[in-house]
């Protein structure tokens, strides 16, 4: 079957459009001929810097002739019913026309109508089109006097239907069967007949075709380059994909740098020769440090073997290395500490305040964190403090990719040179800029000779590692301190823009509020630690409460101006909005009209309920975020269900319930038991159908007659003491082992006793037996929500 | 196997040919007269600097306010761009706060103007047979005149010599027809060329005068002056009167004068900018006031360039 040959020559497309741009034509392609009525057997599409190009296979010379039968009027209507069913049928005498009988309607005329298929290439000339003018680029632009929109201009559009040119035309550029090779490299335009006559055409004109061969030849050579010279490559499939977009044949080419750059920060290298060079990286396997080498895909393969390419790219990136030095030791002349009020001038973001502000509370809340985790306070507040200071260096302003990288380095030295002068506390040195409120305890390890040491390190890793975990693959921070810092950096940056209103929506999370949730999770389950979301976000120095209002003025500029200490006490009161909310008997009333709201203006009244929302609203959201984890890690959702349906915002006793509960539905004793819950369940809700049943159904195990109650009665008395400690202490294991007990006395149960006894006293005293089997269940999960 | 490499080699001589014909590299200025003579041979206008303080080469009215309009235009010039911010007191070797920029306009742009802009590299001698010539992707914008385009910077082993644009608005109007720009960075290209590793060791005239000589006191004294003696509150001043006079010469439909004041506005900004005492929101302020003269002189130059379209040529 015939086949068509598609090729949109341009001027240079950008690297990172390539790839999607050959999926979108393929897509659009296959949409708009099976639209038309082709089933193509195949269609391929290619990507290189100047060209898309699609092949499609097995379409037919023409689409096939459509036969239609044309009901007309009885041949005895009128002539002018006639005439009409001829015009529009197409008709020139009624003789052409079948006469049908209908034993109903009687004799009449009917019309055969075939509706000749169109030839493809008439097809292809209107599909074609349509695509380029449609074509989806993430930017596009217009070109000399015409109203084209492409990615760059288009040159020239190859289109070769079974050998031969498809006839149409797109803003006065007409379809040839010619193409271009190289642009350095090749010999000028070439006619084209099919797919092959044009790849091996291309091949001799120095264009690679296909990206994958091109990235498998730039690997497959600069590893021959570095294993010459028994060095190693650094792989890296994001430059690879890049660079493979820069060439159409590549030329891979060792070059040399000065030994010398190598005592710059190994990711200043890399950054440097990455993101502005677009070289790969190479690794000496001796040392397992880098090695001053790079290699370069060139596009042209030189006539000196590439001498020149090499001694110009190494020139540049000599120049580029210098200006690196240069921020490197320009950055280290001043410290971190000198750098923190620096960030009062920085904006975090125009209603949460400056980076400044953000460190401050950063630095308290991790204070609260710290005991928590295991982290020594001081030490965690300090290095909240410091955590941001690398913003105002030079070196980040120019990679700020580098952030909390170069800020653990700029660290470190300090301690270099503490050490070389021998100069004692790190808090004495020019340390202005620290708030005096945590200011460093002589006694803090921070603060002291050799453990000074020891803190300014564990200060460094913080610095760098409290940004993480900053994707999926990303590591968490183990260090106390560290993630004492980057929980605090979460909370914050959730809490924040939470008040002011920022909230992720399903297309958008310009904050990456969602990247911080995350975080907050997997730094808490990778550490194993327990605490309640709620109370960490309530603990009073956390100071977020300030932040929350602010954000709050910003919202509704008519808000008083209140004073920090009375903003403190609103903040507390946030609690007691929440005892308000959990006692019954406030239905109805308003809170600052409740013995809790008691003495509040309506003003601040708001302001403390848009304390309380934001805080639940971080809460909900991180507690989202988890179930999307888990149901991702393969839980069942309705196991799910059952876990969070109990009221908890400790992220590890929920994953840790979640777990025993999945691993226990999984036995025996775990489905039985599920059904004798419901089981339970259904008869307290029939038998409360019945009639009300007293609020409190009190158990009597006196009235527990036969043998079979008995048991249950004294299993679930053993269940009930044991299970709070079990949970309070996150053994869901043990826990779901004691209500694993409860299987066979509750099936025996179920086999033998009438609940519905004649005598009431009984049937209640069944009834409370089923309630608090249920409730004792509950206290783990709410298994009324599993499935089946 | 090589395949020959397709380009011109001009039998047409040139300073550059000229100078490797007598055995030494072409000098700065051979570089900037070889332009001029390639590009006058496609139909450009030759211009001088504009003679007022600009950021980049663009910002001359030949660029900017040309590029709107359906009139046809082509011109090619070295225009000086001052940026204080980037002064070095002549100590660093590739950081200038002076340097020149060669620039090239022509509206439309013809189909062929990579290659017209390949010959130009060709024919100041760099040879596509050794040398690796790339276009990289890199779209341009300057919020302060509304202008964006897209283009490529054109790396020669791994250094970017020159922008390539395809204007697409200025002013946020739309270019009709599409401007080509081309900016080329002369000292980078020169120290590339000359194999210079510092700008002030470029050989500026071929007959033993150095960059160095003729611009290191400059660098030196301009630095001094960008960074510790401006006075604050006089550039402060004089930014408001600049932009006033803008506003006011705008409101008489005098676009090109409105221009110049805006563009002394910007330039103003910058003098403040390097001597460290903006801070971040007056930052912006700056910035919104500059793009509001700007973009409004290249408004009103547009609306007149339309009349003048109609006839009153």
């Amino acid at each position: 079957m015939p086949q068509f040959l598609l090729e949109l020559f341009s001027e240079e497309i950008p690297a990172r459009m390539q790839k999607k741009a050959a999926e979108d034509l393929k897509k659009l392609l296959m949409d708009a001929l099976s639209k038309a009525g082709f089933l193509p057997a195949g269609i391929e599409t290619f990507s290189a810097p100047r060209r898309l190009v699609a092949v499609v296979e097995g379409l037919p010379e023409r689409t096939a002739d459509v036969r239609e039968e044309r009901k007309g009027p009885r041949t005895d209507a009128p002539t002018q019913a006639i005439e009409g069913f001829l015009r529009g049928a197409g008709l020139s005498d009624i003789s052409q026309a079948r006469v049908v009988n209908d034993p109903k309607k009687g004799d009449f005329y009917v019309a055969d109508l075939v509706k000749p298929g169109r030839a493809t290439p008439d097809a292809l000339a209107e599909i074609v089109p349509d695509i380029i003018r449609n074509f989806p680029w993430p930017k596009s632009m217009r070109w000399g006097e015409g109203s084209l929109r492409w990615v760059r201009p288009l040159h020239r559009i190859l289109a070769v239907f079974d050998g031969q040119i498809v006839p149409f035309e797109v803003d006065g550029i007409a379809a040839t069967n010619i193409s271009e090779g190289h642009r350095f490299h090749g010999t000028g335009p070439f006619e084209v007949k099919d797919f092959d006559d044009y790849e091996a055409k291309l091949t001799a004109a120095h264009v690679v075709l296909d990206r994958d061969e091109r990235k498998a030849r730039i690997k497959a050579d600069a590893i021959t380059l570095c294993q010459a010279r028994n060095l190693e490559l650094i792989e890296d499939e994001g430059l690879l994909e890049e660079v493979c977009g820069l060439v159409d044949e590549p030329h891979v080419i060792m070059g040399d740098m000065d030994k010398a750059f190598l005592d710059l920060p190994p990711e200043v290298i890399r950054l440097t020769l990455r993101v502005n060079q677009k070289y790969f990286v190479v690794r000496d396997p001796a040392t397992g440090g880098l090695a001053p080498h790079f290699i370069i895909v060139s596009n042209v393969k030189a006539r000196d073997g590439g001498q020149k390419i090499a001694a110009g790219n190494a020139r540049v990136l000599a120049a580029r290395l210098n200006d690196a030095r240069y921020f490197w030791d320009l950055d280290r002349k001043a410290s971190l500490e000198s750098r923190v009020p620096k960030l009062d001038t920085l904006v975090f973001h125009e209603k949460l305040g400056s980076v400044g502000d953000k460190v401050r509370r950063i630095a308290a809340l991790a204070g609260e964190i710290a005991p928590l985790v295991g982290a020594d306070v001081a030490i965690a507040q300090q290095a909240a403090l410091l955590a941001k200071a690398d913003l105002t260096t030079e070196m980040v302003g120019e990679f700020p990719e580098l952030q909390g990288v170069m800020g653990r380095y700029y660290q470190l030295h300090e301690a270099v040179l503490r050490r070389a002068t021998g100069e004692g506390d790190l808090a004495q040195q020019g340390g202005g800029g620290i708030a005096p409120s945590v200011g460093f305890a002589d006694s803090s390890p921070a603060s002291q000779g050799s453990t000074g040491l020891v803190a300014n390190k564990i200060i460094a890793d913080a610095i760098r590692d409290h940004y993480k975990p900053v994707g999926p693959s990303d590591q968490v921070p183990s260090e106390p301190v560290a993630m004492a810092v980057a929980l605090a950096d979460k909370l914050d940056t959730l809490t924040g823009f939470f008040a002011i209103g920022e909230k992720p929506t399903g297309s958008g999370d310009p904050f990456a509020l969602r990247r911080a949730a995350l975080g907050v999770i997997r730094i808490v389950r990778g550490a194993n630690f327990c605490f309640s979301l709620n109370t960490l976000l309530r603990k009073p120095t956390a100071r977020i409460d300030i932040a929350l209002y602010n954000a709050l003025t910003e919202l509704k500029p008519a808000l008083p101006k209140v004073e920090e200490s009375r903003l403190s006490f609103l903040a507390q009161k946030a609690e007691d909005f929440q005892n308000f909310l959990n006692n019954p008997n406030n239905a109805g009333i308003d809170f600052k009209n409740s013995e809790y709201g008691k003495g509040l203006s309506s003003e601040e009244a708001g302001i403390v309920v848009s304390i309380w929302q934001t805080r639940e609203a971080v809460v909900d959201f991180i507690l989202e975020r988890l179930r999307v984890a888990l149901r991702d890690e393969g839980f069942a959702p309705d196991v799910l269900e059952a876990a969070f349906a109990i009221e908890d915002d400790d992220i590890n006793r929920i994953v840790a319930r979640v777990t025993a509960l999945a691993g226990f539905l999984k036995t025996e004793d775990g489905t039985n038991l599920t059904a004798g819950i419901k089981r339970a369940s259904n008869i307290l809700a029939a038998e409360a159908k019945k009639g009300a049943l007293p609020s409190e159904l009190s158990l009597d195990p006196a009235l527990c007659v036969l043998a079979e109650e008995q048991a249950l009665q004294a299993a679930l008395a053993e269940a009930q003491n044991a299970l709070p400690d079990l949970v309070g202490q996150q053994d869901f294991d043990s826990a779901m082992r004691v209500l694993a007990s409860l299987r066979a006395p509750v099936d025996a149960f179920f086999e033998a006793v009438l609940v519905n006894d004649p005598d009431p006293a009984k049937r209640l005293n069944r009834l409370a037996l089923l309630t608090a089997f249920k409730h004792a269940a509950s206290q783990v999960a709410d298994f009324s929500k599993l499935a089946g | 196997m090589t395949q020959a490499i397709a380009t011109s080699h001009p039998s047409y001589s040139t300073p550059c040919s000229r100078a490797r014909d007598a055995g030494r590299v072409p000098s700065f200025q051979d570089i900037i007269l070889t332009l001029s003579d390639y590009w006058a041979r496609q139909g450009c206008v030759i211009l001088q600097p504009y003679d007022t303080e600009v950021g980049a080469g663009t910002l001359h009215p030949a660029t900017t306010l040309r590029a709107l309009g359906p009139k046809p235009w082509r011109a090619a010039y070295v225009q000086p761009s001052r940026r204080p911010k980037d002064g070095r007191y002549g100590e660093n070797p590739n950081r200038l706060g002076h340097y020149y920029q060669y620039q090239v306009i022509l509206k439309p742009n013809p189909p062929n103007l990579q290659e017209l802009y390949l010959n130009s590299l060709y024919e100041i001698g760099i040879d596509p047979s050794l040398h690796d010539i790339r276009f990289v992707e890199d779209d341009w914008e300057n919020p302060t005149v509304g202008a964006w385009g897209l283009g490529w910077e054109i790396w020669c082993d791994g250094m970017e010599v020159s922008q390539f644009t395809y204007f697409q608005q200025v002013g946020g109007l739309d270019c009709k027809p599409v401007s080509g720009e081309l900016t080329y960075g002369l000292e980078r290209l020169a120290m590339y060329v000359q194999g210079v590793e510092n700008v002030y060791d470029l050989d500026f005239n071929g007959q033993g005068v150095s960059y160095g000589e003729v611009f290191l006191e400059n660098e030196r004294q301009q630095s001094a002056f960008n960074f510790e003696e401006s006075d604050p509150a006089m550039l402060k001043r004089w930014f408001e009167d600049a932009e006033r006079m803008c506003a006011h010469l705008r409101g008489k439909n005098l676009a090109l004068p409105a221009f110049d004041w805006a563009l002394k506005c910007s330039h103003l900004f910058n003098l403040l900018d390097a001597r460290g005492v903006v801070s971040p929101t007056e930052r912006q302020s700056f910035i919104a006031r500059v793009r509001d003269q700007a973009k409004g002189c290249a408004i009103l130059w547009a609306e007149t360039q339309g009349a003048a379209a109609e006839g009153v040529n």
